[in-house]
């Protein structure tokens, strides 16, 4: 592999992180990340979808109309989610229960539209998939790690094998209630981009308002 | 009537897109820095909500649920697989639409959501309502409240974001913090401030 298609392919992972820089794709960061087993089947959707749409736009890059690729984008990233959706269906119903209606938000997933639109449509074939693979991954670690820290916190468990024994079962750890709750993965996101910007601080963003420091003359003793 | 008010407050408040669903949160995260911004957006999403919804159940109910095709002499056919297809291509068209009259008789209206109308199409509020009101089997009445309700919720969360980020920005918040993370534990407390309402049934 040339370095241009490693950095296609590192580069999301943590400089350019989908969700914790470029802040697409939340909503279903937050939703399906009680357990790590749902996390880790909405990765898997969305990196198929994502790496297929992105090489499909590239192969007809030259031919779309300016006009209408936003249809024809969109077409092809439902036609992609609805197979990923019937196969789920197949393969796995339970976990597509209770994935319930997220794996179809994949369409509105903006990672998506957002990497055809802005790589796909002006780049080859293989760097569009790698490009693909790439953001799939970066957004699948936060995922992965969200699902696990509130699936550990909240249940004692990972993947539903008992690793902090609860107080229910005779152990000593007293399950957080609220890490299953849909608001604990905003405040773990939110440290996360904390810890992400402080080992990487190019990604700090400029304070819109800065207090005003006021010279303060000194008064002799 | 009291079956319809009382959707209507769930939809809007107990089931908030946005904060108990986090549905549009993109758009709900980029486009809260202003007040005005945040009410242009908040009413576009409204409009357009209150009008898919309700379709979207016209064309469930008539064309794709199994069975539904009936009246066509198609008893065995189900399309359900087709709805996600559908809906989005419904959600494009009724933004155009809705951009076109608004364009041609609320000028200034068209001229204060801007660009916020067509960003709507990719809003997941839009998509989920409609794939909600599938999966609960509403019918035609009570999708249309559903649909107002939900976009009604949807208004009033961003434009509440939107009011304490406008004070947000003269916190000294520590470097990493700022920005992104500060809105995203801000928007925690909010979502945990509406589970209060979580399991009241009216």
């Amino acid at each position: 592999m040339t370095d241009a298609r490693t950095k296609d392919l590192l580069t999301p992972l943590f400089d350019s992180n989908p969700i914790m820089l470029q802040i697409l794709g939340i909503c279903s960061a937050l939703a399906v990340t009680k357990t790590v087993a749902t996390a880790l089947t909405m990765s898997a959707a969305v990196i198929c979808v994502l790496v297929l749409a992105n090489t499909f736009v590239s192969l007809i890059r030259n031919h779309l109309p300016r006009h209408i690729r936003l249809i024809i984008q969109i077409t092809i990233i439902a036609t992609l989610v609805i197979v990923v959706d019937q196969v789920l269906r197949a393969v796995a119903y339970e976990l597509s229960r209770q994935l319930s209606v997220f794996v179809g938000l994949i369409v509105t997933n903006c990672i998506i539209l957002g990497r055809v639109e802005a790589f796909a449509m002006n780049n080859g074939v293989r760097a569009s998939a790698l490009d693909g693979l790439g953001n799939g991954l970066g957004y699948s670690w936060v995922l992965i790690l969200v699902g696990g820290i509130r699936e550990l916190l909240g249940t004692g468990k990972l993947l539903d094998v008992s690793i902090l024994p609860t107080v229910a079962e005779g152990g000593w750890f007293e399950p957080l209630a609220i890490m299953l709750l849909a608001p604990s993965a905003f405040f773990i996101i939110g440290l996360l981009i904390w810890g992400l910007r402080s080992w990487k601080p190019g990604q700090k963003e400029a304070a819109e308002f800065a207090p005003q420091s006021v010279a303060r003359e000194v008064e002799p003793q | 009537m009291n079956a319809a008010v009382g959707l209507f407050l769930q939809a809007a408040f107990v089931e908030n897109l946005a904060l108990s669903f986090f549905l549009g949160m993109c758009m709900f995260l980029a486009v809260s820095k202003r007040m005005e911004t945040a009410v242009g957006l908040g009413l576009a999403v409204l409009a357009v909500q209150t009008i898919t919804v309700p379709v979207n159940n016209l064309i469930h109910g008539f064309l794709l649920k199994e069975g539904a095709l009936a009246w066509a002499g198609l008893g065995e056919v189900d399309l359900s697989y087709l709805a996600l297809i559908s809906f989005v291509g419904v959600i494009a068209a009724m933004v155009q639409i809705v951009e076109m009259i608004l364009e041609r008789y609320f000028l200034p209206l068209h001229q204060a959501l801007g660009i916020y109308l067509p960003l709507v199409t990719v809003n997941c509020a839009i998509l989920g309502g409609s794939l909600f009101m599938v999966e609960r089997k509403y019918d035609f009445g009570e999708s249309l409240v559903y649909g107002l309700g939900t976009g009604f919720g949807w208004f009033l969360a961003i434009c509440a974001l939107a009011g304490i980020r406008e004070k947000l920005k003269y916190a000294d918040a520590p470097e990493g913090l700022r920005g992104a993370g500060l809105t995203f534990v801000v928007v925690g407390l909010m979502s945990l401030g509406f589970m209060g309402l979580y399991g009241i049934h009216l």
